[in-house]
């Protein structure tokens, strides 16, 4: 019927094998279809069950040690405890191996501690463990409207590892770039956190750190004002995406598709989101870029910046850290009992000799045009 | 006998290349030794060549040029000259219009958006000169005008998007970026500003004429085809001389649905479908953060989009009760 040399013998290979292409790269059905809102509005959340069992499989809270809560205020009893100092020694105990277990479980006390003399402060690690020690309280303490009653422990983000997996850098200062061509725009390129797109990839430093305006949508019908522009969208439309693919969720999770500003039209969990902004800000200026000198320069971003936190830094792609497992409420000083309320960044005092605190290094050009 | 059973046309005829009526004056002559493709005569005539390229036609591939290169070279140059790379990650390159801090300068530094204005006046002009030799060539060849005037439609909604509205709006910025994803990321930040496209009236219009040109061109393609054994695709003699193929389509559409077109004014609603999608859509875009700031507010307004039933509760801004943003 068809000659090889008959373009419906050629169009007929070629469409079979772009079919085949594209279907490589699809994910494989079923989709799970979660219906939120009222009936037959669309308000869906899409889910894989094959993605939520692999999901399920890495985001399992770790055994917990049985509760111990005897003893003398460990503060009587060691040297140099600064935070924990109201808490029994059973407890301080119980804590530090959970500690252990979870931040440096192969290399054991030793990853901050010097052998022999517990109350050091000489490695850097040390002094950073204290101060995300009050973060993780000021976070179960003063974030609730967040982290509700779940709250975080140090296995939120760490899982097993000296250093979370899921962190972010500033990126490339937009405006620098080869000398005639254009300069770096800060997007155009595949961007991972944001869904592997070509929206800007680092919305996080002028919204997460800096405190640029996210909201971009007018409050009336006809203009009166703002004076957002599809640029300043982009950039609030990355930073969305970052958050839908820290959560493994859909717009649809948070907003009605149809007016995605309306908070009238949104889910209960959008407020839960806006929360989590001003919270990741604090964390990040006020415990995160104060230890910036502390770290090795290994550790650091390639503009010298501390490693710093977004949603995915505990979400790790679920809709609730660790499936929603209440590991905090296990551990009561992670929620403030027994411990000292002040949560001052390490003072001079609290650095070993040689240690210098630098001032923290100036906000980088956030980028938003 | 040959019949049309095939989604592919199935008759080449083929007789001495004919070189066409000859230019009426200036210094330009067709160009190339007209020849037969079997493949081509397959989807079209089997006949390529001899092509007219003219002052304007040489004039719009050379501006043209200038801009697929300054656009180009700016891509392959945001990946550091990496030819692999620049292959690899093409559909994410792009360039960008100036911020719009720097308003409507006409030349902003070149690496800050200048090449941007530079691509976008290079690719403008081509695209107007092709549309002067698409006329100019229809009027020497003594047809009229309406192919040029449907490319005149798609510049109309290419400058709207591009310079009109950007002038409107006072900052370049506002245009969309050359580049493959990112001008797709640009659509959606622009629907996303302005509280969702979808309710923009204008913007409704368009989408009707291009689903309505999608169905129009099924219905007429299928029914040409489909009396062709009768000689139906000789559709211009038929629309003054009615055959029995005319008179069957005719008869069809009647039965099916009461009414038909005929086979001229099938033509006339393809064109004004076709013409009228970039049209009403250029008008949706000027509209849109010049006199409209958010669609759907508007369409609440006017009574167009009715709000859900508030199922989870009262849902209110949280930035009202805490005074963050």
């Amino acid at each position: 019927m068809f000659r090889l040399n008959s373009i419906p013998a050629v169009a007929l290979v070629g469409v079979f094998l772009a079919c085949i292409i594209a279907v490589l790269t699809f994910q494989r059905p079923p989709v799970d279809v979660v219906s939120t809102g009222a009936p037959g509005v669309g308000m869906q959340t899409l889910f894989n069950p094959a993605n939520v069992n692999k999901a399920l499989g890495i985001n399992q809270p770790p055994a917990i040690l049985p509760s111990v809560d005897a003893g003398p205020p460990a503060g009587t009893v060691y040297k140099n405890v600064q935070v924990l100092q109201n808490v029994s020694t059973g407890a301080f105990g119980r804590l530090m191996v959970s500690m252990t277990q979870w931040v440096a479980p192969q290399q054991g006390c030793g990853y901050c501690h010097v052998s022999g003399n517990f109350a050091s402060d000489t490695k850097y690690t040390k002094v950073v463990a204290r101060r995300m020690l009050q973060m993780t309280i000021a976070v179960n303490t003063t974030y609730t409207d967040h982290v509700g009653s779940v709250g975080v422990t140090c296995y939120t983000c760490h899982r097993g590892n000296n250093n979370p997996s899921n962190i972010w850098f500033t990126g490339v200062t937009p405006g620098s770039g080869p000398a005639m061509a254009e300069v770096n725009m800060g997007k155009n390129l595949p961007a991972a956190g944001i869904n592997g797109s070509s929206l800007p990839s680092d919305p996080f430093t002028p919204f997460l750190l800096n405190n640029d305006n996210i909201r971009v949508s007018g409050s009336t019908a006809l203009p009166s004002g703002n004076k957002a522009s599809i640029k300043n969208t982009e950039w609030t439309y990355a930073l969305m995406m970052s958050y839908s693919q820290a959560l493994g969720v859909s717009c649809e999770y948070c907003h009605n598709s149809r007016a995605f500003n309306e908070w009238s039209e949104s889910t209960p969990q959008r407020v839960t989101a806006f929360y989590a902004e001003a919270m990741l800000r604090d964390l990040n200026n006020n415990y995160m870029v104060p230890l910036t000198p502390l770290f090795p320069a290994a550790l650091k971003g390639p503009s010298g910046d501390v490693a710093k936190i977004n949603c995915a830094t505990c979400h790790q792609g679920v809709y609730k850290p660790l499936f929603g497992a209440k590991m905090a409420s296990h551990f009561p000083p992670l929620e403030g009992v027994g411990t000292v309320a002040a949560a001052a960044p390490p003072a001079a005092s609290t650095m070993a000799p040689g240690m210098t605190m630098a001032p923290a290094a100036a906000p980088m050009g956030n980028g938003n045009p | 006998m040959a019949e049309y059973q095939n989604i592919f046309t199935r008759v080449q005829v083929r007789g001495p290349a004919h070189h066409g009526v000859p230019v009426p004056h200036g210094p330009w002559e067709r160009e190339g030794k007209p020849f037969f493709s079997y493949l081509l005569g397959q989807i079209g005539n089997a006949q390529v060549g001899p092509v007219y390229l003219g002052s304007l036609g040489l004039a719009s591939l050379l501006t043209g040029f200038i801009a697929f290169e300054i656009i180009g070279l700016n891509m392959w140059a945001s990946v550091g000259w990496n030819p692999i790379l620049f292959v690899r990650d093409l559909p994410w390159l792009a360039l960008e219009p100036p911020s719009p801090a720097y308003g409507l300068r006409i030349l902003p530094p070149l690496a800050q958006g200048g090449w941007w204005l530079m691509a976008g006046f290079f690719l403008t002009t081509s695209l107007i000169l092709w549309f002067l030799r698409v006329y100019r060539r229809a009027t020497q060849l003594g047809l009229g005008t309406h192919t040029a005037w449907a490319f005149a439609s798609a510049i109309w909604l290419y400058l709207c998007l591009g310079f009109f509205r950007p002038i409107l709006m006072g900052a370049w910025g506002e245009a969309p970026p050359f580049g493959i994803f990112p001008h797709l990321d640009w659509t959606v930040a622009f629907s996303l500003r302005c509280g969702n496209l979808y309710y923009d009236p204008f913007h409704m219009l368009s989408i009707v004429f291009l689903y309505g040109s999608v169905l129009l061109f099924a219905m007429h393609a299928a029914t040409i085809l489909a009396v062709s054994r009768f000689g139906g695709d000789k559709e211009v003699e038929q629309s003054v001389d009615r055959g029995t193929a005319s008179e069957r389509a005719a008869l069809f559409w009647r039965w099916t649905m009461g009414f038909n077109a005929t086979m001229e004014s099938i033509h006339r609603w393809a064109w004004w479908f076709a013409v009228l999608t970039p049209l009403t859509g250029g008008i949706g875009i000027l509209l849109t953060g010049t006199v409209v700031d958010d669609w759907f507010l508007w369409a609440v307004k006017h009574g167009v989009a009715p709000h859900y039933p508030a199922i989870y509760g009262a849902i209110a801004d949280p930035a009202l009760a805490k005074g963050g943003k």
